[in-house]
């Protein structure tokens, strides 16, 4: 393989782990409060298509993004409503959440642009556009460094770059403030926090609330960056890789960035096939690579490549008194 | 609060809230509700070919709900539905494509215990990983949901594909392995009842699996064992009862359950594996088993009301502009209502009969 084609795979890994990531440090808020989130799948699709929807209506891809946003918050309050306040199962409540918005975004979208259960496709300023980072065109001539900032690190949509500044964000929200410390602590521990005076169903609500954020954002990226409209079903399993991700990360912020690097990765070498059959000398079948994360994955959960230990009060409703 | 109104009351309430709503969603895009229930009704119900329709969606969604109710007894979400019922269609292809049966009865039999086989397969894993890892069994039959899609393209576009065929699916099973359809089965007279219908045989192996549950949790001591590990683990440990058993054994039939609803749909009505044979199914599963209160009869008839939805469903799509994708948001908001907000009709309804009670 040639270093162009390298740069490009691994351009693609960047736009490919973009969505993953957050909806991975999303997952990471929810469950680390302790409230487990297998709708971010759902969420995604929700954002996925009103950020699509609107910005196609509006022309302006920012009103499409606060409109995903939107979308992917009234998702959360049902799940938080579900889950912290009606003390429900909070897998039930994610498993409805997914076939809601599955079903939703069809049926809405089909009565309100008549094509099929997709939307208008996107172009100017109703969808987010690469942005050429200053001195990109004047360093492309450098060699290797040149390359590498021109086509890696230049030339992605904001939201990459926002994905990317959420890591940090994230570390240091959860382990550098005090909001952060109690918002883990209500996800080991709710009786602590609840005898310390703080309150337990703010605090999930505050983490359920930023999960829906990072997904909101997640979802317009799908639709608005990496493809130009929504199209039925278009999150395709990425909540679950996400998931996934959080697992293999161990609910840690930066691993969360190296695991959905990684699959981001793995799916950007499933699109191209012909470059792994030269470099490796021999064909790797596509569905394998599809399901690499999964299989990864299970691999870790069962304990063979160091344990990944949940938040301990994770799924469990906090009952104040009995 | 008394027996009734938990058993009837609140998944009335649930499903009375359900509805509400997806009335409000056929209003919200333009459409009259009940307009909407009038078409699928007749749809699924007004006449024998409906009906025929009508129960082979049943009988896909009875295997399903009962492999997700089995697992609940134990209190154990078996998300993973979907990916052991497309194993069970592995199992009965393969049965019924390399086996010369002598007739349709045998190989029923054959393929039923191939598709059971392959399903607990597929379960197993997961919940030997759930046994002794502890390994979470809702992320890793999630994860095996996946695994077992991308299985069957891998094996329907090489090994099992018809060689010279551009189609990703087996060859036709031979003609000794076919089910004889309702069609078959309830024609004396002149008129021909269930025309066309894919309702088969397997509905009446369907209805006999609901029994042999019932049997099997409320009169034998595995079935004990079972709801005593669901109640509380560690009081079942103290009894003496094997947790790891407990998972094993629940699991393998919750798979076997679920593969074996490619009897139906499988050999009763494609006579050939296909891709994405399951259609959601073992989803459904999940819907049916909650609005059935995991009891064998709450989910047979949790599946004649799916079944119905699922026809009706394809009837508007038919006749209206309402996409069939509505069948889908109707599911999602039974397994909201009746899972996730149980509570929320729950409270208001204990604290009302308690008022009544202290009156």
């Amino acid at each position: 393989m040639d270093f162009a084609t390298l740069l490009q795979m691994l351009d693609a890994t960047m736009r490919l782990a973009t969505p993953l990531l957050l909806a991975c440090l999303a997952g990471l808020f929810s469950e680390r409060a302790g409230i487990f989130d297998i709708g971010l799948e759902g969420k995604m699709l929700a954002a996925a298509f009103m950020s699509a929807a609107i910005a196609a209506v509006t022309g302006n891809v920012w009103i499409g993004l606060l409109a995903g946003i939107g979308a992917s918050l009234a998702l959360s309050a049902i799940h938080g409503l579900a889950s912290i306040t009606f003390r429900g199962n909070q897998l039930i409540s994610g498993v409805a959440i997914n076939f809601l918005a599955a079903g939703l975004t069809v049926v809405i979208a089909q009565s309100w642009f008549r094509q099929g259960g997709r939307t208008p496709q996107l172009s100017g300023d109703a969808r987010f556009n690469a942005i050429t980072l200053p001195f990109a065109d004047t360093l492309r001539d450098v060699p290797i460094i040149g390359p590498i900032y021109y086509e890696l690190i230049s030339g992605h949509t904001i939201l990459v770059y926002v994905a990317l500044l959420t890591v940090p964000l994230t570390w240091w929200l959860l382990y550098r403030t005090r909001f952060g410390l109690r918002l883990r602590a209500v996800g080991e521990n709710p009786a602590a926090v609840d005898t310390a005076g703080v309150s337990v169903i703010g605090l999930r609500y505050a983490a359920v609330g930023i999960c829906g954020v990072l997904c909101g954002i997640a979802g317009a990226y799908l639709a608005t960056a990496l493809q130009a409209s929504f199209v039925k079903d278009m999150s395709a399993g990425r909540g679950y890789i996400a998931l996934a991700a959080l697992i293999f990360a161990k609910w840690r912020p930066w691993y969360a960035l190296y695991a959905c690097l990684l699959f981001g990765f793995l799916q950007a070498m499933a699109l191209r096939p012909d470059v792994i059959g030269r470099v490796l000398g021999f064909q790797v079948n596509g569905q394998l690579l599809d399901v690499m994360p999964y299989i990864l994955t299970v691999i870790i959960l069962a304990g063979f490549i160091g344990k990944a230990i949940p938040p301990r009060a994770g799924g469990e409703p906090y009952i104040k008194e009995r | 609060m008394p027996k009734w109104a938990d058993v009837v009351l609140i998944p009335l309430i649930s499903i009375i809230l359900a509805a509400l709503l997806s009335a409000l969603v056929i209003l919200a895009i333009g459409e009259s509700p009940w307009r909407a229930v009038k078409l699928m009704v007749d749809g699924a119900l007004g006449s024998t070919y409906g009906w025929g329709y009508t129960l082979y969606y049943a009988t896909n969604f009875i295997f399903t709900g009962l492999a997700v109710s089995i697992a609940f007894q134990a209190r154990m979400f078996n998300i993973g539905g979907e990916g052991q019922a497309v194993l069970g269609g592995l199992g009965v292809a393969l049965a019924c494509l390399y086996v010369p049966w002598p007739h349709w009865t045998i190989a029923l039999i054959g393929a039923s215990l191939a598709a059971a086989l392959f399903g607990a397969a597929w379960a197993a894993i997961p919940a030997f990983l759930q046994a002794k890892r502890g390994s979470h069994i809702v992320i890793t039959t999630i994860m095996f949901n996946f695994i077992a899609a991308a299985l069957l393209n891998y094996l329907l576009i090489g090994a099992l594909k018809v060689p010279g065929s551009m189609e990703p699916a087996t060859a036709r099973f031979p003609e000794a392995t076919h089910l004889p359809s309702f069609q078959d089965m309830f024609n004396w007279g002149d008129t021909t009842f269930f025309r066309g219908a894919p309702a088969n045989v397997a509905f009446f192996i369907g209805v006999a699996a609901c029994i042999a549950l019932w049997a099997l949790i409320w009169r034998t001591r595995l079935g004990y064992e079972i709801r005593a590990f669901g109640q509380s683990e560690s009081a079942a440990r103290y009894a003496g009862i094997n947790p790891t058993k407990i998972i094993m054994v629940s699991m393998l039939i919750s798979g076997g359950l679920a593969g074996m609803m490619a009897i139906n749909n499988v050999q009763g009505e494609a006579e050939r594996l296909v891709l994405n044979a399951v259609e959601g199914a073992g989803f459904i599963g999940i819907a049916v088993a909650l609005m059935g209160r995991s009891h064998p009869l709450g989910v047979l008839l949790a599946a004649l009301l799916f079944g119905f939805l699922y026809q009706g469903g394809a009837e508007l799509a038919l006749w209206t502009s309402i996409p069939r994708e509505l069948i889908i948001v109707i599911q999602a908001l039974v397994i909201l209502f009746t899972g996730a907000l149980d509570n929320m009709v729950r409270m208001p309804l204990t604290r009302l009969f308690l008022a009544m009670r202290r009156a």
